[in-house]
């Protein structure tokens, strides 16, 4: 009888398993049951945004972008509009900007809704899922009155935004937050003292903050560490700076703080549209941008808070009417680099908590 | 707010240790090609979370020969900004532990964000604007 032979084992997670939300696949190397190496293996929905950039005129972008975080395709509008009408030295009118933080602000409650409704569902918890889908449906009714789509907007435009809103969307918008802001308390009525929840996230996937802030992470993910930084407050874009608003941070950097924060983040949303909706100026929603845009030679970067964390783009321009570079600073890229850390030495099961608090997006990822 | 910086491809390690003191964020990091100046521009975005000062740190690396440290043992953040910029413009970064194709498959040709890249499956559309 020849030796038995022992081979390190190696699990294929993805790119179809339902917990990677999209086509990530990770390749665990486990011991028995606990996970010695993740190797997370990307680019199943590469499209070589970038690449495609190159070739296309200022205006065709914004569609593109929406494509890529397509569950905050209205913050991805704003990421890429703002470095070109600050190359071109455009300003849109002070109705335009309101306008802007209304809907980034509806938006990242609606991404977060879905982060929510999903991560619970990884855990085993089926009506949250559909407890969070239920409040979202009148979110994008609200975008459908306003913009006529209900995923991908291509709203916000250089200048201003495509459309005006109308009283109704204003009335039904502060008829949401009242529905809305009960509703936040439901779900953590069913998760944040719930000690399965708790006995899945307490402690599980810890990020220090000096680790965090070392590995580039940013958003809720940053801030669930205990690093204080919001871009909408450390580097004010828009009329973010007219709001009153607190940024949540966690302590431990645990799976369930980052729940927490997410949870928090809602309730300040709400009280953004709120202020937002009550200070909206009367006025244009638009100045006239020529079509054929040509920023003059340079590049910029403006960083913005996008649901999961710093999106920009960052371009490069020649004079002309195409961009010589556009780079897009994924948020869900460089957070998930830190996965490959925070994964060792934990359980199977637990990969589905620590990602699922990641909020991965694989659209963004792969580009 | 920001500033920006060039220094060598050789003294950047160097440097970037000194400057990590201040700087302990790396937000991102690109390249962009310039075939007429026969260069292959790395840019660094650097940032203090204390401070929020920025520095745009460029390095200019020849087209033929684009190699230079990386900087993993700086900012971990920086590893998989390095493995994209490997697999789309072929900068080697040297002490890179696991420099792979990231995006694109293993097997795939060239390098795409190069200029002067081309494939058979390209098409050509003119833009009517």
């Amino acid at each position: 009888m020849s030796e038995l032979r022992t081979e390190e084992y190696h699990l294929s997670m993805g790119p179809q398993h339902p917990s990677t939300h999209g086509v990530l696949r990770l390749i665990l190397k486990l011991d028995g049951e606990v996970i010695k190496e993740a190797i997370p293996d990307m680019g199943y929905l590469h499209r070589g945004v970038e690449k495609m950039m190159e070739n296309r005129v200022y205006i065709q972008i914004i569609p593109f972008v929406d494509r890529l975080d397509y569950l905050a395709a209205m913050n991805n509008n704003l990421a890429v509009v703002l470095p070109v009408e600050k190359l071109a030295n455009i300003t849109p009118p002070p109705r335009a900007e309101y306008i802007r933080v209304i809907m980034c602000e509806l938006n990242r409650i609606a991404s977060h809704l879905v982060w929510l409704g999903t991560f619970a569902l990884d855990l085993g918890a089926v009506t949250p899922f559909l407890y969070c889908f239920r409040e979202r449906e009148p979110i994008m009714d609200l975008f459908e009155m306003a913009v006529g789509s209900r995923l991908t907007y291509n709203y916000i435009r250089y200048g201003g935004v495509a459309s005006d809103i109308s009283d109704e969307f204003i009335r039904d918008t502060k008829a949401f937050l009242s529905y809305f802001r009960p509703r936040i308390d439901e779900y953590e009525a069913l998760l944040t003292e719930n000690p399965i929840f708790l006995q899945r996230t307490k402690n599980v996937g810890i990020i220090e903050a000096k680790q965090a802030v070392a590995y580039g992470i940013s958003g809720p993910m940053l801030r669930a560490s205990g690093v204080r930084r919001d871009l909408r407050r450390a580097l004010p874009y828009s009329v973010y700076d007219k709001f009153t608003f607190d940024i949540p941070t966690g302590t431990v950097g645990d799976c369930w703080d980052r729940y927490i924060v997410r949870i928090r983040e809602m309730r300040e949303s709400v009280k953004i549209v709120e202020q937002a909706l009550a200070g909206l100026p009367a006025g244009d929603f638009k100045i006239k941008v020529p079509l054929n845009l040509k920023p003059p030679t340079g590049e910029v970067y403006v960083p913005t808070e996008s649901p999961r964390g710093e999106l920009g783009f960052y371009f490069v321009t020649n004079g002309t009417n195409k961009p010589y570079r556009m780079k897009c600073r994924a948020p869900s890229f460089c957070n998930m680099n830190i996965l490959q850390e925070m994964l060792k030495g934990w359980k199977i099961a637990d990969v589905v908590a620590v990602l699922g608090t990641v909020d991965v997006m694989l659209g963004e990822v792969d580009r | 707010m920001s500033e920006e910086k060039k220094i060598a491809a050789a003294e950047l390690l160097i440097e970037c240790r000194k400057l990590q003191a201040t700087y302990d964020y790396l937000p991102f990091m690109t390249a962009i090609d310039y075939p007429e100046k026969n260069i292959i521009e790395l840019v660094y975005r650097l940032q203090s979370t204390a401070t929020n000062e920025t520095l745009m740190l460029k390095v200019e690396l020849p087209r033929d020969k684009a190699e230079v440290s990386s900087l993993i043992s700086v900012w971990p953040a920086a590893d998989w900004h390095e493995r994209e910029v490997y697999d789309m413009f072929g900068v080697k970064f040297i002490g890179h532990p696991d420099l792979r194709r990231i995006l694109l498959p293993p097997d795939w040709q060239g390098y795409p964000l190069l200029k002067d890249y081309t494939d058979p499956n390209m098409i050509k559309k003119p833009v009517t604007i």
